[in-house]
């Protein structure tokens, strides 16, 4: 059924969800540098070097997200006047993106990077291209064989609740309030990301000695956003914070607290998108915060695949070489900081 | 169909009493359930009030998709659409050239795209001799895939405050959307009781041929019934887009389940030939209260989705023991007639 295998691509893309308008966001290297610290501004490794042809293959974008990785990906090469970018089209499914990196190999480019389709069914290929001598950088969707790929950089779901409780934590203790009610909005229940990240925001928020008071899982869609947050509304007559997991749906959560009329607390956001970082800096509603799971790391990895490229290190670590595996670290953006995110919205 | 029109009339009209007042009793005993478990919400009479007008209100795009969907049943088809053209609809209605309209230009879009797609579904069925559930299958696949395309994968906000205000609109202290669903089942009663064409869906899902024979233009008909569906969903995608401020090809997911599902557990035969509106209003509004029900009490989704599948099983279960008995019963009736 195409509604279900379509929306399991779109959830699996990290379910950062669609944002606005794309802007060519993130070619900015020192805005990426900053979020995954490359230390990309040490001298020696942003002088031009060797020549470094790499080769990309991410889906076609099905939603905002991953739109936003293949543009950053594509803005940050650019950046480099060392760096040649091949990206292949990823086709609709594994086994398109399979028959694309097959081309991709026999090309023979110094380094790949992809987001694959699915991690496992994408295992094979990746270690075809290891076998090639050609270092694959893995984004996002992890290959079960270590022997897979050269570097992983990926986002943190865990990570994201963690900030998102944390924040939430912080507020209300500064606000003094003993025993608060909290709301939580989670897109698909049945999704791994999903469960990492509420299994996150309760261990954050445990450590406060609170809990959650009701939970309504929408769809990552804007219409079921409005309807979780509908009843979830109903369900609090007073409620003192909220976390909806995606920007995405936000939409239609916001929409509903507007119809509901309520305004007695604050809500945090998650995956950082240009609506959300708006609303944010205007702080004319309740979203007061959003947690980030930025497509930016498209563009850092890019970077790194350059440094794998020419065998450098990242510049500020003692190691010789690129790290095996980076995880990004969830950011937490509110009014304060909005204007340096603004730009990494998507 | 032969056993419904064998039927006196009066005792149709009970049947279908009784079972609506089997259903209202259902939706009695989940609101005690309600005040049973949360009697600190339910102490509160502005919080009940409005909860009433949420659970109405929360099924109000859903209803009126119901409305249209019932009328295909009857008619003896499916539509497996009706969340795709809800999508298509609604996406369409809210690209920046449609906005640019206003809100009577996104409102047309909406009623035309859903009537042109219930239109092609209705050539499909009725002229293309396609099973309907493989022609709306198709529809749903193709839709969904067409308003991807159009809006480029990215949810579509409405700037526009004509259309995002009908979600908060009351009149009368009742939400327009309610208004909209009320209007909507109105026109599905009278059109279905008062009217040949709701006469000619009977005997089109009862019995096609006899209703050929009898001179109705069942292909006509059978494509018109789709068109209704469509039209049904034009509006439905309105109200959900006002609801969410935006609309996406992702949006109103598996509503052809929950649509189907509210027309069954509403009294209407999936076989066709018999069905009423107000069972399936009454469907929609058991659903939407259980949605209720368990969020007030914080239960998982899990749970409710089973307890929906519990309610349909039980429903379909106690229609066909009413059917057998009926029918045994009139077969009683034959042989005490017999002189």
């Amino acid at each position: 059924m195409s509604p279900i295998s379509r929306r399991r691509i779109l959830l699996g893309s990290a379910a950062a969800g669609a944002g606005l308008a794309l802007t060519a966001c993130t070619s900015n290297d020192t805005g990426n540098d900053a979020q995954v610290k490359t230390g990309g501004s040490g001298d020696a490794n942003a002088a031009a070097g060797q020549k470094v042809i790499i080769g990309f293959s991410a889906p076609a974008a099905d939603h905002g997200w991953i739109a936003a990785i293949t543009n950053n990906a594509k803005a940050q090469a650019a950046v480099y006047s060392d760096v040649e970018l091949r990206p292949v089209e990823a086709g609709a499914d594994a086994a398109a993106q399979r028959a694309a990196l097959s081309t991709l190999i026999a090309q023979k480019p110094q380094v790949i990077v992809m987001l694959p389709h699915d991690g496992k069914e994408l295992n094979a290929t990746g270690l075809e291209a290891m076998k090639a001598g050609i270092p694959v950088v893995n984004l996002d969707r992890a290959f079960p064989s270590a022997a897979a790929y050269r570097l992983q950089i990926k986002g943190d779901n865990y990570g994201m609740g963690l900030a998102a409780g944390q924040y939430i934590g912080e507020q209300l203790k500064a606000k003094g309030v003993g025993s608060p009610i909290i709301g939580e909005i989670p897109g698909i229940d049945s999704l791994e990301l999903t469960q990492e990240r509420t299994k996150g925001f309760n261990d954050a928020l445990a450590a406060f000695g609170f809990k959650v008071a009701n939970r309504r899982p929408a769809e990552f869609t804007a219409d079921s956003g409005q309807a979780a947050a509908t009843a979830l509304l109903q369900a609090l007559p007073k409620m003192d914070a909220l976390w909806n997991h995606d920007d995405d749906q936000g939409i239609g959560v916001l929409a509903a607290i507007k119809q509901a009329n309520r305004s007695e607390f604050f809500m945090v956001g998650g995956a950082g998108s240009k609506a959300a970082i708006d609303a944010i800096t205007k702080d004319d509603t309740v979203l007061k915060a959003t947690v980030t799971y930025s497509p930016s790391m498209a563009s850092s990895a890019i970077s790194l695949a350059r440094l794998i490229g020419q065998g450098k290190g990242m510049s500020d670590l003692v190691e010789l070489q690129v790290p095996k595996e980076i995880t990004l670290a969830s950011e937490t953006i509110t009014k304060d900081n909005a204007s340096k995110y603004a730009k990494l919205g998507f | 169909m032969i056993a419904e029109t064998a039927l006196p009339k009066a005792q149709k009209y009970d049947d279908n009493l009784l079972r609506n007042l089997g259903l209202v009793g259902v939706l009695v005993i989940l609101v005690i359930i309600g005040i049973v478990t949360r009697p600190e919400l339910y102490s509160d009479p502005a919080w009940v009030r409005n909860n009433v007008l949420i659970i109405l209100q929360q099924a109000s795009g859903i209803g009126v998709v119901t409305v249209g969907m019932t009328f295909v049943i009857i008619g003896g088809g499916i539509d497996l659409s009706v969340g795709a053209i809800i999508a298509l609809a609604g996406v369409w209605a809210t690209t920046l050239a449609t906005q640019s309209y206003g809100a009577a230009g996104m409102i047309f879009t909406a009623l035309v795209v859903g009537v042109a797609v219930g239109l092609v579904n209705g050539v499909l069925i009725a002229y293309g001799k396609l099973v309907p559930f493989i022609a709306t299958l198709a529809m749903l696949v193709s839709a969904r895939g067409l308003a991807a395309q159009i809006s480029g994968k990215q949810t579509q906000v409405s700037a526009n405050e004509t259309i995002n205000s009908i979600a908060t609109t009351k009149l009368l202290g009742i939400p327009l959307l309610v208004w909209i669903l009320a209007l909507v089942v109105a026109a599905g009663w009278v059109l279905l009781n008062r009217t040949t064409f709701g006469r000619r869906t009977v005997a089109v899902g009862g019995n096609p041929e006899a209703a050929r024979l009898a001179g109705i233009n069942v292909k006509r008909h059978s494509l018109l019934l789709y068109v209704l569906s469509g039209l049904c969903c034009g509006i439905g995608a309105i109200m959900l887009t006002s609801q969410a401020t935006s609309a996406q090809a992702a949006m109103a997911n598996l509503y052809e389940l929950d649509a189907i599902a509210a027309a069954i557990i509403g009294g209407t035969l999936l076989s066709g030939g018999r069905g009423t509106i107000i069972g399936a209003l009454f469907g929609v509004l058991v659903f939407s209260t259980i949605t209720n029900l368990f969020a007030i009490n914080n239960l998982a989704t899990e749970v409710q989705n089973m307890v929906k599948g519990g309610i349909i099983v039980a429903a379909v279960l106690l229609q066909q023991f009413r059917y057998r008995s009926l029918t045994n019963l009139l077969r009683r009736r034959n042989v005490s007639d017999k002189p």
